[in-house]
């Protein structure tokens, strides 16, 4: 007898895109999440409405990695289309399910095989048969629950929580999952190794999207203006901000504090959000690698012009169109210098759903304390995936509304003041905001050369000195913006850095190198641009460091050489970039072969 | 005697002079600078207090003349052609504002066409004008597309390509005000102005007025000359505030006066010259339009107008305080709501 695999191992589904696996993907993840193992999911999906090839990996660790894995030790396949490539997929000593409409040969003989009765259990069950499609996505979960040990009890909960309630809902795919557990207790006979049992790891953990969580920081942070346009992997986090706004931001009498607004293209969802921020409201857009690049124009201007907004990039892989539905870490070159001229941006890089919370209310402090836009790097496996995270927390310190100056502040300076003048030597000026009453309060904001008091110029020293100014603002943002998480190990000489989702992966083959390799790593999370002190301290202080990031090109090792020249000879690159979120075998395995060069 | 004019105040205790802006750095006898000239008599004499307005351009000569009027106004000079997104968003601000935006043939019907034709879609409160001049003045003298077929430009040879009809673009993206006039015609600018600032809505002005660098042939569209030789005005227009009284009564003879109330209870009315024209129904301005094309006529006027249409901002059913002045306290959602918001996830 093989030995049991106790919550350690990896099921893939594939289905049809459309079909509507969707909630029986999830409804297994929640279940398991419930019954106390390490969970995460990792929706791979076509572009495509309906037709093509889903895959949803589901990872149980009992260690609590949740970094994406590429070995499957059970696949489960409702897709002709892709049945081949399933089964070949499948890790020696797996197990195999699949839906025994399809008439493929079995080649293997090293895994457990079973058949399932998707279309004739759906039919059997007591739905339309308009629905019998989505039911038949039941069996599956049914049918695992039997062969694996996956607790009823749980799938109920997460179908409770799916359906919101609706008992009927609730009760008709419950009835074709305990159909398919029944048949697969009379009809299988379980010859894996793979089982769950219930632990008690997930306490104090909640499961939810990056998406999200970005949608509910930003509600916290006080938003008052979304303008946005649809695009894959970031629509989820305008759509997130229609169904929580309304529970969180309406007065007593049902009148908004808010407004969301669909705008007709990207270039028009900026320049209402730069508006917006102008005229003093909080405001933000989302969007992903494609809307960047149309943003660039305005985002110049916001930065010159010094009005605050806050915009969310959900990174898919480029360049152009690219994959869609795929990820990458490979918009910060771009989000780092956007628009032409000399500039750098102000950029928050979320690793955790709790950081998307939190960086979606910090951003709005941040942009109005240095009054310029402030970019906020998720991705989509950060985005859309479900992720186990802590409990989100609310603020520690106040909505930061900053140096706006009204009626009775411009009273007390007997109007005088100078909108582009650095007052406090930190580079901030003040601003007003349209609507103050007092006669000195008005300025004419433009992208064109202005001097302290906004005024149109074109004199040479004037020019250099707001952009030297500028450039002193960009300093005081080095002291503001969230620092970076180091943990350093004793005989360790070498350091990893990474940022954003490549995190996980990074976590887990720290602990692959030490263990299999004896080699020791110190480890620093990069969570914001401009580099903080802490940032060149780390890197002083190892003998050369890999920087770990999903994109081709290294970026951020390029953005830091730069950055921190001396520092420059030390930095190595451990970069890939296929659409995939890394793996800690990868993240390994890179390192270790430039560890062996030497 | 009578006081000297820039003595006299308002309603608003103003003079004149507070609506003024900065000295105009465009060219002298530009059609521009007659406009800011009317906009800053407008206001004065609608008692509008210049604090209560944005101003918004995009780039162009036209967008800089934004700069030549309101001093005391709030003003924001964006992108070529990406006024109407910006003006959308600061149209949330504060709800209470008049926006006004000023732009050129270039920057609305070139690059900046499609955020127009969406602004007036969403009915978006703003006087959108458009100082139309049919050349691009900034650049030193290239067609815009404005310009009529036929026109010779010096460098640039001849235009082959049909003209934007701006008037047009707007009453098919459904403007629920839509004029035209000409520089020329100062009277009439500052009716329709007054006009537009009472209405409630996006209010379409597209000014004919000509580049005398560029653009200023006898023969062209875009000339003083040739406006002042073809301009067939649809009516003579005037503009009665909401608190003056309408003795109209024996003054015309019946029929020839045409009345629009205006949301704020005001009135614009509308002597009849030539025929009789009823601004009220979209079709009659499309086939006014249409007409004047095929007969080379500039006709000016009030061409449409639609006060019943909800605004942008009433899709909201936003807070009666400007949002721009909303505490945190209204803004944060109180500490005992995260743990809900927690048990909301799984």
């Amino acid at each position: 007898m093989v030995e049991k695999i106790i919550n350690n191992f990896s099921i893939t589904i594939a289905t049809v895109n459309g079909s509507g696996s969707q909630t029986a993907n999830v409804t297994l993840l929640r279940a398991l999440f419930k019954m106390g193992i390490p969970v995460s999911g990792k929706n791979i999906f076509p572009s495509n409405i309906q037709g093509l090839t889903t895959w949803y990996t589901i990872r149980l660790s009992k260690d609590g990695f949740i970094a994406r894995r590429d070995e499957q030790e059970v696949i489960v396949t409702l897709n002709p289309a892709s049945f081949a490539q399933d089964l070949a997929s499948v890790l020696p000593g797996g197990a195999f399910f699949y839906a025994d409409d399809i008439k493929q040969p079995i080649t293997r003989k090293d895994i457990s095989v079973y058949p399932m009765p998707v279309k004739a259990l759906a039919r059997s069950a007591d739905v339309s048969p308009s629905l019998q499609d989505y039911i038949a996505n039941m069996v599956y979960v049914g049918v695992l629950a039997n062969i694996l040990g996956i607790d009823l009890k749980e799938i109920e909960q997460a179908l409770d929580f799916h359906f919101k309630g609706k008992a009927q809902a609730v009760e008709s795919n419950l009835k074709t999952i305990r159909a398919g557990s029944e048949w697969a207790d009379q009809n299988l006979k379980k010859s894996d190794p793979f089982f769950v049992q219930s632990m008690q790891a997930t306490k104090g953990f909640i499961l939810a999207d990056g998406n999200t969580a970005a949608a509910l920081g930003a509600i916290y942070g006080g938003i008052q203006f979304e303008a946005w346009y649809p695009i894959t992997p970031a629509s989820s986090l305008a759509e997130s901000l229609n169904i929580f706004l309304p529970q969180l931001r309406k007065t007593s009498d049902g009148k908004q504090t808010y407004a969301v607004l669909q705008a007709e293209d990207e270039l028009a969802a900026i320049g209402m959000a730069i508006g917006a921020g102008w005229g003093g409201l909080r405001s933000m857009t989302s969007t992903s690698g494609p809307g960047i690049s149309l943003m660039a124009e305005y985002t110049g201007l916001a930065y010159f012009a010094e009005v605050p907004v806050v915009i969310w990039d959900v990174q898919r892989i480029g360049p152009s169109t690219g994959m869609p539905t795929r990820t990458a870490q490979g918009d910060l070159s771009e989000v780092y210098s956007l628009s032409h001229g000399d500039k750098q941006h102000v950029i928050l890089l979320p690793g955790t759903i709790k950081e998307c919370f939190e960086f979606g209310w910090k951003a709005f402090d941040l942009a109005e304390h240095l009054q310029t836009p402030v970019f906020v790097l998720s991705d989509l496996d950060l985005g859309m995936n479900q992720w186990m995270s802590r409990p989100f927390e609310y603020p520690d310190t106040p909505l930061d509304r900053a140096k706006v100056l009204w009626e009775a502040d411009l009273e007390k300076l007997n109007g005088i003041w100078g909108r582009y003048k650095d007052a406090d030597g930190d580079g901030i000026p003040f601003r007003t905001v349209p609507g103050n009453k007092h006669p000195a309060s008005a300025w004419f904001g433009r992208g064109a050369g202005h001097d302290e008091n906004a005024r149109y110029t074109e004199d040479a020293g004037t020019w250099e000195k707001n952009m030297l100014r500028l450039k002193k603002k960009y300093e005081t943002a080095r002291t503001l913006v969230p620092k970076p998480l180091i943990k350093t190990v004793k005989g360790a000489h070498i350091g990893i850095i990474v940022y954003g989702s490549s995190t996980p992966a990074v976590e887990e083959a720290r602990g692959l190198l030490q263990k299999e390799e004896g080699i020791l790593t110190n480890f620093m999370r990069l969570r914001s641009l401009p580099f903080s002190r802490e940032v060149q301290n780390f890197t002083k202080k190892n003998d050369h460091i890999y920087i770990v990031e999903a994109n081709r090109d290294g970026q951020l090792r390029q953005i830091m050489s730069a950055a921190i020249p001396e520092q420059a000879p030390k930095l190595r690159s451990a970069c890939h970039s296929d659409g995939l979120p890394l793996t800690a075998k990868w993240v390994k395995e890179s390192i270790l072969a430039q560890e062996k060069k030497e | 005697m009578t006081a000297p004019v820039s003595l006299q105040t308002n309603k608003v205790g103003l003079v004149k002079n507070d609506y003024r802006g900065l000295p105009s750095t465009l060219c002298s006898g530009c059609g521009h600078n007659s406009i800011a000239n009317q906009i800053i008599t407008a206001c004065f004499e609608l008692d509008i207090v210049p604090e209560k307005v944005m101003k918004f351009s995009g780039i162009g000569c036209s967008s800089k003349s934004p700069a030549y009027f309101l001093n005391r106004s709030f003003g924001f000079n964006g992108l070529h052609g990406r006024m109407s997104s910006l003006a959308t968003g600061a149209l949330f601000a504060d709800k209470s504002l008049l926006a006004i935006g000023i732009s050129g043939d270039g920057d609305t019907a070139s690059i900046g066409m499609g955020g127009f034709k969406h602004m007036i879609r969403r009915n978006a409160p703003i006087v959108y004008i458009v100082e139309n001049n049919g050349v691009y003045g900034l650049t030193k003298g290239q067609f815009s597309a404005t310009a009529e077929v036929g026109l010779n430009l010096k460098h640039q040879g001849t235009n082959h390509y049909m003209p934007v009809d701006i008037c047009m673009e707007a009453l098919a993206s459904n403007a629920t005000f839509v004029a035209r006039s000409f520089a020329g015609d100062a009277k009439q600018v500052k009716e329709l102005l007054k006009a537009a600032f009472s209405h409630r809505g996006v209010a379409v002005l597209d000014i004919i007025s000509p580049c005398v660098t560029f653009n200023n042939q006898d023969n062209a569209i875009h000339s003083y000359s040739w406006g002042k030789d073809h301009e067939a005005p649809l009516h003579e227009i005037s503009f009665v505030p909401a608190l003056d009284e309408i003795e109209l009564v024996g003054e015309f003879p019946e029929g020839a006066v045409r009345e629009v109330a205006m949301h704020d209870g005001s009135t614009v009315i509308l002597k009849k010259l030539e025929k009789d024209y009823d601004p009220t129904h979209r079709a009659n301005a499309f086939k006014m339009l249409e007409e004047a094309q095929l007969n080379d006529w500039l006709v000016t006027g009030l061409f449409y107008i639609d006060e019943k249409k909800p605004v942008l901002i009433d899709n909201y059913n936003l807070v009666d305080k400007p949002l721009n002045r909303l505490d945190a306290i209204d803004l944060r959602p109180a500490p005992n709501t995260i743990e809900a918001i927690n048990a909301m996830m799984f």
